[in-house]
């Protein structure tokens, strides 16, 4: 007999009319619509105001790695890759077009590349900027532009000098044809390096110490092949 | 406690109680996401603690001030919206001041929309209180969260690497105990604070029931 | 894109960067759901639920504002849509299972303010994964997430019984076997690589 009861009421619950003290609708979409319009117009305005506050910053952070990855540059021209493989200079944004950094020293020279790379580490990704000289045929400088990784441990490929020491000169040379870099880069453990084109990894954070030479081998694999094969479209820098 | 005369809490009451008495991490347990997170150096401790303050306080003065115009249906969904747009001008607003801070505390700045502090306080008093009031309050709380942080960010930095907002302390021959840094050492840390305030909060009041039952001995 | 493999992927997200353990996320249902085993695991299945439904949305989410280039308006998205997927089952659970509903109490409703889904929308984002890596990524988060749960919840029911010291009782002591469970997570590093 309770049961059958509470049955009843529970049932009946949906089916019961409007309630007179029941807030109205009208109310509930004036106070989200109207927030919503103010809270959005708030995120562009503060936004379209630190935009170019963090262009300037993020473009003197890039501008900084490089000059400090090719030390010899005096002046820097980005150059995109087009479909055909070919390089030219970047005119307005990058926009996840693929691009490089080519250095030039104060007589217009060709010193080197800046190379943009990135991938996973223990933690989150890794991005780097590393220099490739092509007159030597190898990796000359680098620079870890972001990393999340242990602190303490993993985010010693910033500056332990031990490791920062394989990329003075880390070779990737390149087949007869320009087609591949013969040697790819490898990591092997701390203390056991014995050709130029591995890198020594960190005691402790050897998955970090892989991590960077995967993005290294990786990033290298692609782009100095196909920077060493058109070569000229660089030589028309300043 | 330092109510004033007529019973009501004083406007420094509404300050003063985020330090200490109903401090959020160690005594309401929120926000302890990114109190973990984010205390492995004082640097990112402090900024990750201001941060949270400027959000608590302008969505607590926000939410104050359109308490009367928001219907009781929607208010969960509205005090998130709030929050949600002061945490993103707060993440655009330290991409301009500096990068580096803002790469070391990364995803953890969106987090702040999610901590149970802002919400919280909005439901709990900003929501049914004057702004001055909201104000203060959020003032307060937001300083007692920081500081809380602050406390972790000491203890695991000096521990796990040595120094002090960057500046080392020991010399070259000190051993980092890295573990402080790592998410293990957030938990002892924090659980090592908390127990040391637990036992602190149990002392003052067995001492204070001790001089009422000898008050109340002595009539 | 993200040119990581799915399995690394999951093995990642569920053990090796465990999002309770190694990230700090979900720490506030962590301590307070984990004291019973039976309401951990559904909590967990909860959360994983939400988790994949997020992940589907904020694959569209980010397309569409791709499309209008209005990267500022992402948080608020995510979390509308967080809210959204929190509603729905909580509806669902309130429907086929009255019990259940009741055992959660608040903190299903706080799954909104979970920091684990909406570091998932985020992390999918900054880590650029398509689709079907998103839906991956949450399950293995999900499954992580369970996984911490019901260890925290089996070893709490087990010290329920033991004679603890007042002081160190209740949170102190959540956070101090966090702290060990995490240690010990520590030991997945390079899992799979």
């Amino acid at each position: 007999m309770n049961g059958e009861t509470t049955n009843a009421t529970r049932r009946s619950e949906p089916a019961a009319p409007v309630a007179p003290a029941r807030t109205p609708a009208w109310p509930m979409y004036r106070a989200m619509v109207g927030i919503g319009l103010a809270c959005g117009v708030l995120i562009v305005l503060v936004y379209q105001w630190t935009k170019p506050v963090i262009e300037r910053n993020r473009a003197e952070a890039l501008r900084k790695a490089i000059f400090y990855v090719l030390p010899e540059a005096k002046s820097s021209v980005t150059y995109r890759l087009g479909d055909d493989n070919r390089f030219a200079v970047l005119t307005g944004k990058a926009d996840g077009a693929k691009v490089v950094y080519a250095g030039y020293d104060e007589g217009g020279q060709l010193v080197g590349f800046a190379v943009r790379a990135q991938g996973m580490g223990y933690q989150d990704t890794i991005v780097v900027l590393y220099a490739y000289a092509p007159g030597q045929d190898a990796v000359t400088g680098f620079r870890v532009l972001e990393t999340r990784e242990t602190p303490g441990l993993g985010d010693k490929i910033d500056n332990d000098p031990g490791f920062l020491a394989n990329f003075e000169r880390l070779t990737v040379e390149l087949t007869t044809d320009l087609s591949a870099v013969i040697h790819p880069i490898e990591v092997v453990k701390h203390g056991t390096k014995s050709q130029p084109w591995q890198i020594d990894a960190i005691t402790g954070a050897t998955v970090s110490s892989t991590a960077v030479a995967k993005i290294l081998r990786e990033s290298s694999a692609f782009w100095v092949p196909r920077i060493r094969q058109h070569l000229d479209d660089f030589r028309q820098g300043r | 406690m330092s109510n004033g005369s007529d019973g009501l809490p004083t406007a420094t009451d509404d300050f003063l109680k985020g330090l200490f008495r109903e401090n959020p991490v160690l005594v309401q347990v929120l926000g302890t996401c990114p109190a973990l997170a984010v205390s492995n150096s004082v640097r990112n401790a402090l900024a990750m603690g201001l941060a949270t303050l400027f959000v608590l306080v302008a969505s607590n003065a926000a939410i104050s001030a359109l308490r009367k115009v928001i219907p009781s249906q929607v208010r969960m969904a509205s005090y998130i919206l709030v929050i949600a747009t002061f945490v993103t001008i707060v993440d655009y607003l330290i991409q301009a001041i500096s990068l580096d801070v803002h790469k070391a505390l990364g995803a953890f700045i969106a987090l702040i929309v999610v901590n149970c502090i802002i919400l919280g306080r909005a439901e709990a008093f900003a929501s049914k209180n004057t702004i001055g009031r909201a104000l203060l309050d959020g003032a307060g709380m937001g300083l007692g969260f920081c500081l809380t942080l602050v406390l972790l960010g000491t203890v695991r930095e000096i521990l796990g690497s040595g120094s002090l907002f960057g500046v080392e302390l020991f010399g070259p021959r000190y051993q980092d105990w890295v573990i402080m840094v790592l998410p293990s050492g957030g938990f002892f840390t924090f659980a090592g604070w908390l127990l040391f305030f637990n036992w602190w909060k149990k002392r003052r009041s067995s001492r204070s029931v001790g001089t009422a039952a000898l008050a109340g001995g002595a009539r | 894109m993200s040119d990581e493999s799915l399995w690394t992927t999951f093995l990642n997200a569920s053990l090796i960067n465990n999002f309770v353990l190694a990230y700090f996320l979900g720490i506030c249902p962590f301590l307070g759901v984990s004291n019973k085993l039976g309401t951990a695991t559904r909590m967990g299945g909860a959360v994983t639920f939400v988790m994949l439904i997020t992940s589907v949305f904020v694959s569209g989410i980010n397309a569409l504002l791709a499309a209008i280039d209005a990267p500022y308006l992402g948080l608020i998205s995510y979390i509308v849509v967080i809210a959204s997927a929190v509603q729905l089952v909580e509806m669902f659970i309130k429907k086929t299972s009255p019990a259940l509903f009741r055992a959660l109490g608040i903190y299903l409703p706080l799954i909104t303010t979970n920091c684990a889904i909406l570091a998932l929308a985020l992390f999918q984002t900054n880590r650029g994964y398509g689709f079907l890596q998103g839906i991956v990524f949450a399950l293995a988060g999900g499954a992580g997430f369970t996984l911490a749960l019901v260890l925290m919840a089996g070893v709490r029911e087990k010290l329920g019984l033991a004679g603890i010291p007042d002081v160190v009782k209740g949170t102190a002591l959540a956070l101090i076997l966090a702290g060990i469970l995490s240690v010990a997570f520590m030991g997945f590093a390079g899992l799979g690589s």
